[in-house]
Parts: structure tokens; C-alpha cells; sequence
């Protein structure tokens, strides 16, 4: 292995020497790039259909594989919370709608919803097909792995939705899949269907570790000559700090899925103390239903930041790029991901402080749950900042960032409250807890999946998607969405307990049903709108305006591949050299208003450059 | 329009809701008017950190939208001002951390004159048990539950033998004096909740936990199962009814002890097995 390394590192001498010795003396020593480190990769090039676009090893290709995968789960997921709507807004108004198939929505909705659309869009989707960009890399360092991590996902998410067609039906346990009622007789779907939601999980995670593998070996090892750690676009810190703790969370998720799995088929009791059951005791014993909640928040709240730090990053570079200035705090933002990653793993029992735990875990919880407040508001700040004095594009994808900031302010605020031990013991388990995380973990990220695609449409498929009904699109979705869950934490307020099928004539709840429906409507008016968003990529794939080079006048390295929309292995004949960060916007004393990240100091000579 | 009308009005319309919504808390019938402050407490701090964070961004979004050539600023970073804004943020989440800490503190360390109530919960109902004149409950199994025992009392532990049995789904309890709720499940978790009390705490089969809190005024109140159990979640209900001491010695002097129940009965099998302790 050496012997190679030795032999493949001279043209790479040569090639840097080449890059400092052909300009003028003076100019030699600004424009001076280390060496590269690591051999060009060499890529596998499929050649027939099925290896071009299916079993294809192209990290782009295998980017909209995931995300088309993950949005048909996410339209699965919506129409099930239309359902449920329907059922809490009018009763009785579908009549199959039963407190069995009440309870199965509600579990397939959450679960599809937080681990099969976002988790794989944002790391599955964003990660494929931006970090090899991003970092200036061909392809991800394991391209043939990384294509069996899409197809594991896609046969786990097959293995999902086979479970709405067995006998009994999907399980019905909420999402949490809290043992002892997940895999006992009066849950619905307590038998086939939660063993194939644990098998489909096992499978997810297993897909997901080839990916993660290669998202975090690429922007380790991969990187391109000039792209320092503290040069990567936000996008890429976000996602492949999540991806770090992804591999270290779904390891919980995956023995809490084998074990209850035993529990089910094999009647071990890990989480199954003595039970009374219709009568009988059962044959499990000694087990701990606690157990099961921990291992499973050591992996969910994580996963909040799984889903939440991706946002965080894309929409950092968002704001940046079309208020035309850089993001304020570069450092402090790298620094909070990594931060707010660290300290995802300490809060996980903020999720149980009614849960029957030690009660004092109640003040280690919300000590270590608020002093993640901290970075995460110093991020908010950041953002706002970088509007100041800026020149702000108001355009769909400005729309969209602006939109996420609104809802992530309203949900992290609200999360202060649930965080803060004392202040959770009323609101907890009600409707304060599904507007709040809605707001931030389902409505935020979803601004910036959307303004996302917007911003790197073009680069896709070389195509602008159109503004105007990209603006419709937007209202809809965000005044839609605000006046869902706005309205619900008082719900919450008044002690409407979550996941209650219906709520009879309870006093204080009769009060509650003119929201209901507003909040139903509103709900079925927010999903409708969405066909405006497909109705727009279809129309623009084909007859969208064409975009040229690098649309919205961005610096990182994706706009600048000698081909668009990039083809396999991105860079041609010779990878791009990197020569500052990419946020260069508006420098004083540069002609343009944006300096790319490939330009060398030798051609912007003027410009006076801060940060590198 | 300018996109910014349409934020501002978000942000106007959301505080106008906050002022005129009829939907708020239920009337408070417990001690634990300390939650319902840090509440508060929180929803001040934090509704104002909202409304500057989305006004100034309505702000830039007016004062910075986009004209070509105009004169942008360049300023990557700025230390004294992130230091100001880190020192300024922890010290507001420090001011909301401390009362909550102190107010569950006050909530974990049950008082020392509480009355212990167990409230057992099966899928889908609730019974209660009281102590006698001892005042302390007696052990109990889940596996010795039985038609005849439907608590799973262990029969040679005294301390049970005078427990007040309540096998309905209505508890009675006696106005300002604190109560510790000690949970117990026979079958899956479960969560006695009662909105107008503000506490809450799981059931969890296999251990006891528990909460407390001192009802303060006299009403009926419903018993909302708050931890999702399966199928008849949103049924479990039940009702608790606060009442003077004279109500509420009536009412217990109503209820049948443990030792009256056996007493009852002619002849137990205290070993059995067979229970139908059940709801169906």
C-alpha cells in the first residue's frame, strides 16, 4: 500500500509545483496552495441504464435517489396527518377512520415523518449530492458502499410500507414505540406490524452507516488542495456534524429495535417487567420499560439535531448568498454546530422528566438542556446579523430562510419552556409538545428543504424553477403552517392531553373545538398547496428558464464545475484549487460584488480580504 | 407588497392572539401556582426575544433589500459584540433555569404530613387505595392479584390489612392537605393527570413512582390518562372530587378495608392465580 502511495504522490508534486512556478515571482507566494495530500480518486463509470441510473455509484445520482425516495414517504406521511386531522377537527365525518387506524397514522406519520423524510433527506439527499461538491472531491471516498446505503434504505423503507398491508395493520404505538403496550395485545399492529417497523429501522441504520461512513471520510480525507476545515461551506459542517452524530446515536436505536424484537419474538424481558394481562400474568418479568426510553432518547434527541444542524448550515449559506454578505461569526457558527452536536448527547432525559425516572436526573437534564440554548440562540443572532446592512434578494429562497427564522424562534422558545424541568410538568403530553416540536423540527427544516431546493435546483438540472408560483408556494406553506401550530400551543395551555382519539364533552375541551377545525383546514389548505411546489419542478424541468452559470452569483464550489449541471466525477481533467473561504461577498475594493472560492489573490489584488 | 408587511403582520397578529385568546389555562386547584408563574416568567422572556429577533429581521428585510451597487458591509467577524450577545443570552437562560429548578425541587421532595394515595392503573381504568389508621400501605405484587385480592396485596404484611380499597374509578380528597400520589401499573405505562392540579407523573409497571400536591379547591375534576397506553387511551378517564374534611370522612367512612373485604369472603385461595381482576 505504501509502495502506491509513493508512486502516485510524484505527478501530484509536479502538478502543484506547476500551479506556483508558471505565474510571476511576487504573485507565486500569494497564490501558494499546499500540495495535495491524497491520490485522484479513480471512478467506476457505469455505462448501460441500469448502471448509470439505478444501481449507479454517482454520488449526485444517488443524492435524488434519496430524495425522491424520502419525498414519496414524506407525501405518505402527509396525507396520513391529513387523516388525522380530519378525524380530531370532524369526528365522525370519515367513518373509517377508527381509534385503531387513528393510532396506526398517528405512529406511521411520526416515524415517517422524523427518520424516512428528513433524517435521509437532509444527509441522504443534501449530503450526497453537496459534500463531494462542496469540498471539491469527484465523488464520495466509497462509492460502491454508498450505493448500497441507498438501496438499503430503499428496501427499508419498502419493509415500512408493507406493514399498512399485513394482518393487523401497521403498529399503532405512537412513535416512541414505548414497550410494554408496543408489542402487547391492545396496540393495534402489535404484531406483524411492529416487527417490521424494527426490522425496517435495523435496516435504515444499517444503509445509514455505509452512508455516514462516506460523508465523514469524504470531508476528512477528500477534501481538495486549499480546503481547510475552516473553509467548508456551513452546509457541509451541518451536515457532516450530524452525519458524526448520527453514527454515534443510531447504534442506540438499533439494539433498542433487536432487543424489543426479542422481547416480541423470542419473550426475553428486557423491557418487560411482570405483567396483567386480560386476566393472566404473562411470562415476561424483571425487565425495564424505563430502559427502552432511555436507549431510545439517546438516539431521538440527537436525531432532533440529525435534522436540525443539516438546517442550520443550508440555511446559513442561504442567507449569505442572497443578502450578498457573509455570514456574520463564520468561527462562532462552525463552533456552535459542532457545540450544539457535543451537547446533544447530555440532554436525551429532557424527553422523560415525567417518565418515572430518578427525579433528580430532573436537574441534570434541564441544566444541560438550557445551556444548549445558549449557541443555538448565538446562531439565530448570527443569521439576523448577516442581514444588517446587507443587500438583501427578495426572492422565493430569501422568502424561505426568512420564514425558517420566524418558525425556529417561535419552536426553540417554546423548547425553553419544555426544557425548563418545572415548567414541562404541566405541559408535557399535550398539545404544547406537538406545537413545539412541529414548529422546530418539522416546519423549520422544511423552509429549508424548500428554500434549498429552490437555491440548487438550477444546479441539478439546469433549469430556474419559476418565482412566481414559487412565492404562492411560499405564503401558502409558511402562514399556513405558522397558523397550525401557532394556535395549538394553546391547546396545550388549556391541558388537551396528545394522542387522545377523540376528547367526548371534557370541559375544558368543548371550548377547543372552533380551533380544531381551523387547524384541520388550515392543515388540508397546507398540504394542497404543496402541488404547487411539484406542479413547479415538473413545469421547470422541462421548460424552465435556463440557468447558466452560476444563477445566483455564489462562491463555494459547486457553481464552478466546468460542466452544469456537473457531471460524473464534477471536476474534468483537474480538481479545483481553493483559495479562500466562501462567503467573499460585497469584499470593498473588489470589482464584483462576490469573490468565488477558486479565484486566487493574484487576480483580486485590490480586495481587501479579512478572512481566508 | 413588500414581503415585510406580510412578517410584521405575522408577528402582530401572533401577540394579538396571545392578548385576546379565550383558550388559556384552566382555573388552578392546586398548590403548584409556582409553575403556572414560571410559565409565565418564560413566556415574557421568551415572547420578547421573539418579537426583537423577528422585528429586527423585518427591519432588515425594509431598510436592505436589494439595490444594485449599494454599499454592503464587510465584517466578518465582530468579538465584542458575539461576547456581548453570548454574556447577555446566558444570563437570560440562567434567570429562567433557577426558578424552574428550584420550583421542581419543591416538587420532588414530597412534604412530611402527605397523605399517601396509591393509584393503580390497568388498561383501561383506574382503582385507588388509601392507608388505614397506620397510616402506611402494605406491600403489594402484581402476581397476586386476584378477584379476591384486586390489589395484590401481600396478606402477612400488616400494614395492609386496614388499606381502604376504592375499587371505582372516583377518589375523594381532602381540601389543603398534600397528597403523595404513588403510581402504580399492572400492565403498560400510564400517567395520572389531572389539568386544573398541573402535575403529572408516569405509571410504570414494574416500580412505584410518584408526585404530590395539595388540592385547594373544592370541585369535581377529570382524570385524564396523559400517557399514550394502547387502543382505550383516550378513554381512560376518571374523576377526582375535592372536598371539606366533614365530606371527606363521610366518604371514607363509606369505603371497605382490606381485612373487611377478606372478611367477606368466605373462603381465598390467597395463592390463586386465577384473576379477573379486569376490564375485559
Amino acid at each position: 500500500m505504501s509502495d502506491d502511495y509513493k508512486e502516485n504522490i510524484t505527478p501530484l508534486e509536479v502538478q502543484s509545483s506547476e500551479s506556483t512556478t508558471e505565474s510571476g515571482s511576487s504573485i507565486k507566494d500569494i497564490d501558494y496552495v499546499g500540495p495535495a495530500e491524497v491520490a485522484d480518486q479513480d471512478l467506476y463509470h457505469g455505462h448501460s441504464f441500469i448502471t448509470k441510473w439505478i444501481f449507479c455509484q454517482d454520488a449526485k445520482v444517488i443524492g435524488v435517489q434519496y430524495f425522491l425516495t424520502a419525498v414519496f414517504t414524506g407525501i405518505v406521511g402527509l396525507i396520513l396527518s391529513w387523516l388525522m386531522r380530519l378525524q380530531l377537527g370532524f369526528p365522525e365525518l370519515v367513518p373509517f377512520i377508527t381509534a385503531e387506524h387513528y393510532y396506526q397514522f398517528v405512529t406511521m406519520h411520526g416515524m415517517i415523518m422524523v427518520v424516512y423524510f428528513l433524517t435521509a433527506l437532509f444527509l441522504g439527499g443534501f449530503g450526497n449530492y453537496l459534500i463531494p461538491l462542496m469540498v471539491g472531491a469527484r465523488d464520495m471516498v466509497f462509492p460502491y458502499v454508498n450505493m448500497v446505503s441507498f438501496w438499503m434504505f430503499f428496501v427499508a423503507v419498502c419493509v415500512l410500507m408493507a406493514s399498512f398491508f399485513v394482518p393487523g395493520g401497521p403498529t399503532g404505538s405512537g412513535w416512541t414505540l414505548y414497550p410494554p403496550q408496543a408489542i402487547l395485545e391492545g396496540t393495534p399492529g402489535s404484531g406483524l406490524g411492529i416487527i417490521l417497523m424494527l426490522v425496517s429501522l435495523s435496516l435504515f441504520v444499517i444503509g445509514f452507516t455505509m452512508g455516514g461512513l462516506n460523508y465523514l471520510i469524504t470531508v476528512l480525507q477528500a477534501r481538495t488542495r486549499g480546503m481547510t476545515l475552516m473553509r467548508m461551506p456551513l452546509s457541509v459542517w451541518g451536515i457532516v456534524t450530524a452525519t458524526a452524530l448520527a453514527m454515534l446515536a443510531f447504534p442506540a436505536l438499533l439494539v433498542s429495535c433487536i432487543m424489543m424484537t426479542l422481547d416480541k419474538v423470542l419473550e426475553t424481558s428486557f423491557f418487560m417487567p411482570t405483567i396483567l394481562k386480560a386476566g393472566e400474568v404473562l411470562d415476561y418479568g424483571g425487565g425495564s420499560p424505563i430502559l427502552f426510553q432511555h436507549l431510545f432518547w439517546f438516539f431521538g434527541h440527537p436525531e432532533v439535531y440529525i435534522v436540525a444542524l443539516p438546517a442550520f448550515g443550508i440555511v446559513s449559506d442561504l442567507i449569505s448568498v442572497h443578502a450578498r454578505k457573509n455570514i456574520f461569526g463564520y468561527r462562532m457558527m462552525v463552533w456552535a454546530i459542532v457545540g450544539i452536536g457535543a451537547l446533544s448527547f447530555f440532554v436525551w432525559a429532557h424527553h422523560m422528566y415525567v417518565s418515572g425516572m430518578n427525579p433528580w436526573f430532573g436537574f441534570f437534564f434541564a441544566t444541560t438542556t438550557l445551556i444548549i440554548a445558549v449557541p443555538t440562540a448565538l446562531k439565530v443572532y448570527n443569521w439576523i446579523i448577516t442581514l444588517w446592512k446587507a443587500n438583501i434578494r427578495m426572492n422565493t429562497v430569501m422568502l424561505f430562510t426568512l420564514g425558517f427564522i420566524v418558525t425556529f424562534v417561535n419552536g426553540g422558545i417554546t423548547g425553553i419552556f419544555l426544557g425548563n424541568v418545572a415548567v414541562d410538568v404541566p405541559l408535557s403530553d399535550t398539545y404544547f409538545v406537538i406545537a413545539h416540536f412541529h414548529m422546530v423540527m418539522g416546519i423549520a427544516p422544511l423552509m429549508v428543504i424548500m428554500g434549498a431546493v429552490y437555491h440548487w435546483f438550477p444546479l441539478v438540472t439546469g433549469r430556474m424553477l419559476s418565482e412566481k408560483l414559487g412565492k404562492w408556494h411560499f405564503w401558502f406553506t409558511f402562514l399556513g403552517a405558522y397558523s397550525i401550530y401557532f394556535p395549538m400551543h394553546y391547546l396545550g395551555f388549556i391541558g388537551v392531553p396528545r394522542r387522545y382519539f377523540e376528547m367526548y364533552d371534557s370541559p375544558y375541551v368543548t371550548s377547543a373545538v372552533g380551533m380544531n377545525q381551523f387547524i384541520t383546514v388550515a392543515a388540508l389548505i397546507v398540504g394542497l398547496s404543496q402541488f404547487i411546489f411539484i406542479y413547479n419542478i415538473v413545469v421547470s424541468l422541462r421548460m424552465g428558464k435556463p440557468a447558466g452559470r452560476n444563477p445566483w452569483k455564489a462562491n463555494s464550489l459547486e457553481w464552478l464545475t466546468p460542466e452544469l449541471p456537473p457531471a460524473h466525477g464534477n471536476w474534468g481533467d483537474k480538481l479545483p484549487v481553493v483559495y479562500r473561504w466562501p462567503y467573499d461577498f460585497n469584499v470593498p475594493g473588489a470589482k464584483e460584488d462576490y469573490i468565488t472560492q477558486t479565484t486566487p489573490p493574484s487576480e483580486v489584488l485590490g480586495a481587501e480580504v479579512e478572512k481566508t | 407588497m413588500h414581503a415585510g408587511f406580510i412578517f410584521l403582520a405575522v408577528i402582530i397578529g401572533s401577540v394579538l392572539f396571545h392578548i385576546l385568546t379565550p383558550w388559556w389555562w384552566t382555573d388552578i386547584a392546586s398548590n403548584w401556582g409556582a409553575m403556572d408563574d414560571t410559565i409565565n416568567l418564560t413566556f415574557w422572556i421568551g415572547g420578547g426575544v421573539f418579537i426583537l429577533v423577528c422585528l429586527f429581521m423585518v427591519y432588515c428585510t425594509f431598510k436592505f433589500s436589494y439595490k444594485e451597487g449599494r454599499n454592503v458591509e464587510y465584517k466578518p467577524e465582530d468579538n465584542k459584540l458575539e461576547k456581548i450577545l453570548t454574556v447577555a443570552t446566558t444570563l437570560g437562560v440562567a434567570a429562567l433555569l433557577a426558578p424552574g429548578l428550584i420550583v421542581w425541587n419543591e416538587f420532588i421532595n414530597t412534604p412530611k404530613n402527605a397523605l399517601n394515595i396509591e393509584v393503580m392503573a390497568w388498561q383501561w381504568g383506574w382503582q385507588y387505595r388509601l392507608p388505614g389508621e397506620d397510616g402506611k400501605l402494605g406491600t403489594a405484587q402484581v402476581v397476586k392479584i386476584s378477584d379476591e385480592n384486586p390489589f395484590g396485596i401481600n396478606l402477612d404484611d400488616p400494614n395492609g390489612k386496614d388499606d381502604i380499597l376504592i375499587q371505582s374509578d372516583e377518589l375523594h380528597l381532602k381540601t389543603n392537605r398534600p397528597v403523595q400520589i404513588l403510581l402504580r401499573s399492572v400492565d403498560v405505562l400510564h400517567n395520572f393527570y389531572v389539568p386544573q392540579f398541573r402535575s403529572k407523573m408516569d405509571a410504570i409497571p414494574g416500580i412505584i413512582t410518584y408526585y404530590w400536591f395539595e388540592p385547594n379547591k373544592v370541585g369535581e375534576y377529570e382524570v385524564l390518562c396523559a400517557e399514550y397506553c394502547g387502543l382505550g387511551h383516550y378513554g381512560m378517564r376518571a374523576k377526582v372530587v375535592v372536598e371539606n374534611e366533614q365530606n371527606y370522612e363521610n366518604w371514607l367512612n363509606e369505603q371497605e378495608t382490606f381485612s373487611s373485604l377478606i372478611a367477606k369472603q368466605n373462603k381465598i385461595e390467597f395463592n390463586t392465580i386465577k384473576i379477573a381482576k379486569n376490564n375485559n
